[in-house]
């Protein structure tokens, strides 16, 4: 139930540019081979890893469990719970507030509430510890006050602690929830209105009883997400200096030099991702429901009273200045302090390098999720299934483990085409593939999949089975129900999926740092470069760029799911 | 197939990275440090540059990339990276008059595979304010009951710091520096957090009083308008002129082992080994030139004349695993 589609059949049937996107779909004899490929790709990082991860014990492995691996899981599990904790509590009000409520200004909360998808958590930690540190003007301000001398004077809320990561990573992440658990409500919203109206409830108890259960699927979904990326995440952790699982990713690898160990520990990261997947797939099941009956296109919603009014325009004000305004307002005041110092023409060159990377990799991820969906959709059998679940792994993976999982493949088929070259007498032709921009599209497409999987597979849920059995008993072939029934069907999720890729990839960092071929900079690695030498007045205005890039997408994916 | 034909065939027409008016560099140190040194190399020598930086993972991708690796000279900031390099076989020896003569014998590799480019010193930065007879200070001192909650510092990992770590072993034993350890972490005044800079504004801002960190950060925010309030707040201490002397860590250079352009690259380092290079790394990025030659520019000497630890750098790296495993024991970043 959960997800961004329309129920609704278009009168347009598939786009001609879309369609085009899947030419590789027309040979659809050759569906069965080309998602074995697919899924082949996208877990070759996984795979690469898991063969790292065979080479003999090491004592790495043995004294970091001795020592500190107990702690890292904890503050893990302490970092995702908390993360989702946080995300529901504020993504489902608001998601329930703009679908179902009425009040003044919901039309510009509704598109602003998303903003903050565009904020890179990293970059919120950075302008957060700016402003309530020690220096920054909160205590500043607080030390004039009350005539404070030192630090030892007064209490302070550390921003750098586990506390102030999931903070920071909720108020990026939430807008997931939000997005979702919206769309879930659109869905349901005019039938179960009704209900709730016959039943006289009111807007609060209806909330409880009845959009809550319903939009379950959404909500857990939704969260699902965002405990992968917040359990990924690896910036905002190491910059508020809390050891994660990520961290002893990080330290076995690069501290201890041993990437057997290091690999060992992704691969436990990957299999607890894998039964979190698996507990919310069986959540899923119990509830498949798909939607037959065409919605009623009457849109009922709750006039808020004066009060309630007041105190939803607060929430949603609240929620939108901390997550977005106060972090933006501090990097533009930086970027115009210090816009001479910051600007300079490769500042455009690096804008259009990152946004060659987005683009790519979302069309890349979407053009195989759509694959894989639809082999599963035509044969559901558990080798589509294994391709699919493989194939979302990527997502759980931390991005400098990633950006080894595609590097090892890549660096060796490199060697081949090479060997190939001398081997014909040619000038061999250096590292065409792990050492071009082409490694860091995949790698962001890989780990990014995951959100195209579960739109479009959210999508073909809802789509009943009967509508293939009626164009299969027209004799229409696999290609055409997929381009005439399908993809009408999915079109939107599959925009907002693509979208979301986009975001994403413009504002990942790891990847890019470690693959990047000589003098090339993504806006993310432009950034870090500076703040990671606390000049975060210079970073700024990148940090602006990624935000604005960002926004535009945003938006679109916001009117997609109004439209409804 | 077609298509994979001409995929292949575009690939194997592109031009090679062997180029005779290029050095590639691959970079633990960040770009636009070094870039002004570099563009004097070109103006120099006709040799164009072309820099990949990376803090984390440059090693793995030279050894995945093999033979076909584009990479000529690997910049290192600590010696332990340098050390990492040969170790695993990716470098190659080279020899250059003009190295050896510009670089003492103790900063290169016996064999040939490494040297170093500049030293500097894990300083003590202690608050004017606050601490008495600064300049007396010892690394074994951090460990007494007085300075608890007045520490702050770096990640215990960080290689800095692991190379301080891994002196006191080689000279006090593990078992003694598990203790130091373990006391230097109960006087901390926070978590290990944030980088060497940090720690001095913690400092200025009266969250602590003493800190660890390098000797050229205080030049960079002494120059840096936005944080010399930090740097006048505390004292720069070179510790241990007692006995031992201050640990000293270096930055260097190597040549990969499948270097394209090894010629330019033995140019480069020739180049970073001269006295122009040398002064501009004093000058520019406040580090002690190991060509002898070379005075440290003039903020650099100011802080003035101090006694360099002599254990050899292979002593230190030798004992990195042992300090590894110390920091993990005694949870120092948790």
């Amino acid at each position: 139930m959960s997800s961004f589609s329309q129920t609704n059949m278009p009168q347009q049937t598939g786009k001609p540019f879309i369609a085009s996107l899947f030419i590789g779909l027309k040979q659809l004899k050759h569906l069965h081979i080309s998602t074995f490929f697919i899924a082949l790709l996208f877990a070759t990082p996984l795979l690469s890893i898991a063969v790292e991860a065979l080479a003999p014990n090491s004592e790495t492995f043995a004294h970091i469990k001795q020592t500190v691996l107990a702690d890292y899981i904890v503050n893990t599990c302490i970092l995702a719970l908390g993360v989702s904790a946080l995300v529901i509590c504020i993504g489902v009000p608001l998601a329930w507030l703009i679908a179902v409520c009425d009040f003044r200004f919901k039309r510009f909360f509704q598109w602003a509430l998303v903003l903050p998808l565009a904020m890179p958590a990293y970059i919120v930690a950075y302008t957060y510890t700016d402003l309530l540190d020690y220096a920054g003007p909160i205590q500043v301000a607080l030390r004039d006050w009350f005539g404070w001398q030192s630090a030892s004077d007064y209490y302070f809320f550390d921003i750098r602690s586990l506390t102030g990561a999931i903070i920071v990573l909720a108020l990026v992440l939430y807008p997931y929830v939000y997005l979702m658990v919206r769309a879930g409500f659109l869905e349901q919203q005019a039938n179960l209105t009704h209900v709730a109206r016959t039943l006289g409830y009111s807007p609060l108890r209806s909330f409880f009883k009845i959009s809550i259960p319903v939009a379950r699927n959404a909500i857990i979904a939704s969260t699902a997400l965002v405990l992968m990326e917040s359990i990924a995440d690896f910036a905002t952790v190491k910059y508020f200096a809390v050891s994660t699982l990520t961290t002893a990713v990080y330290d076995t690898w690069l501290s201890y030099y041993d990437l057997a160990a290091a690999a060992k520990l992704s691969l436990i990261m990957v299999l607890g991702i894998f039964v979190l997947l698996y507990l919310e797939r069986i959540q899923n099941g119990q509830k498949q429901t798909h939607n037959d009956a065409k919605l009623s296109a009457q849109k009922l919603t709750y006039q808020l009273t004066k009060k309630q009014s007041i105190l939803a325009i607060g929430y949603c004000c609240l929620i939108l200045t901390i997550s977005f305004i106060i972090p933006l307002y501090i990097l533009s005041d930086y970027a115009i302090d210090y816009f001479s110092q910051a600007w300079n023409a490769d500042l455009f060159e690096i804008t259009l390098n990152s946004l060659i990377i987005a683009g790519l990799s979302a069309a890349i991820a979407i053009v195989a999720a759509l694959t894989l969906n639809f082999s599963l959709r035509v044969k559901p059998i558990k080798l589509h299934k294994t391709s699919l679940k493989l194939a979302s792994s990527g997502y759980a993976i931390p991005g400098t483990v990633m950006a080894i999982g595609v590097l090892i493949p890549l660096a060796f088929l490199d060697n081949q085409i090479n060997a190939l070259a001398d081997s014909l007498s040619l000038s061999p032709p250096g590292l065409v593939l792990s050492g071009s921009f082409i490694a860091i599209v995949l790698a962001h497409s890989i780990r990014f999949i995951a959100i195209a999987n579960k739109g479009i597979e959210a999508s073909y849920a809802k789509i009943s089975p009967s509508l293939d059995m009626v164009a299969k008993s027209m004799g229409q072939p696999n290609r055409k129900v997929f381009s005439k029934v399908h993809l009408p069907l999915i079109r939107k999720s599959v925009l907002v999926a693509g979208l979301l890729i986009f975001v994403e990839s413009m504002k990942e960092l790891p990847a890019a740092l470690l693959l990047r071929p000589f003098d090339f900079q993504t806006l993310p690695t432009h950034v870090f470069q500076y703040a990671s030498t606390e000049q975060l007045e210079i970073a700024a205005l990148g940090a602006i760029i990624i935000v604005i890039v960002g926004l535009v997408p945003l938006i679109i994916i916001n009117r997609s799911i109004e439209q409804h | 197939m077609k298509l994979f034909s001409f995929i292949l065939l575009t690939i194997l027409s592109l031009p090679s990275f062997a180029k005779d008016d290029t050095v590639n560099i691959y970079s633990f140190r960040q770009a636009f440090l070094i870039e002004p040194i570099l563009q004097q190399f070109t103006e120099q020598t006709g040799i164009k540059t072309k820099v990949v930086f990376a803090e984390k993972g440059l090693i793995e991708r030279i050894k995945r990339e093999g033979r076909y690796s584009p990479a000529d000279v690997v910049l290192t900031s600590n010696f332990s990276k340098l050390l990492q390099l040969t170790d695993e076989n990716l470098t190659q020896a080279f020899n250059d008059a003009a190295v050896n003569a510009n670089i003492p014998a103790h900063f290169r590799d016996d064999n040939g595979h490494w040297v170093a480019l500049t030293k500097r010193i894990r300083n003590i930065y202690a608050a004017k304010d606050r601490v008495a007879a600064p300049f007396e200070l010892n690394y074994e001192d951090l460990a007494q009951a007085k300075f608890k909650g007045k520490i702050c510092t770096r990640s215990g990992k960080h290689p800095y710091n692991l190379g301080l770590v891994a002196s006191m072993i080689a000279h006090h034993g593990q078992a003694e520096t598990k203790a130091w350890l373990l006391a230097v972490k109960n006087n901390l005044a926070r978590k290990p957090q944030g980088n060497d800079r940090a720690q001095v504004k913690a400092i200025s801002e009266g969250l602590c009083d003493v800190s660890l960190g390098n000797s050229y950060y205080f030049g960079k925010m002494l120059t840096d308008p936005a944080q010399k309030a930090w740097a006048d707040a505390v004292h720069i201490v070179y510790p241990n002129q007692q006995n031992r002397g201050a640990h000293v860590n270096v930055s260097g250079a190597a040549i990969a082992k499948h270097a394209p352009n090894k010629q330019n690259a033995i140019k480069l380092i020739a180049f970073l080994a001269s006295e122009q290079a040398q002064q501009a790394y004093s000058l520019l990025n406040f580090e002690y030139p190991v060509n002898p030659q070379v005075k440290p520019a003039p903020m650099v000497a100011s802080w003035g004349e101090f006694k360099e630890d002599t254990l050899p750098l292979t002593q230190v790296a030798k004992n990195r695993p042992a300090a590894l495993k110390l920091i993990d024991e005694v949870k120092f970043d948790l």
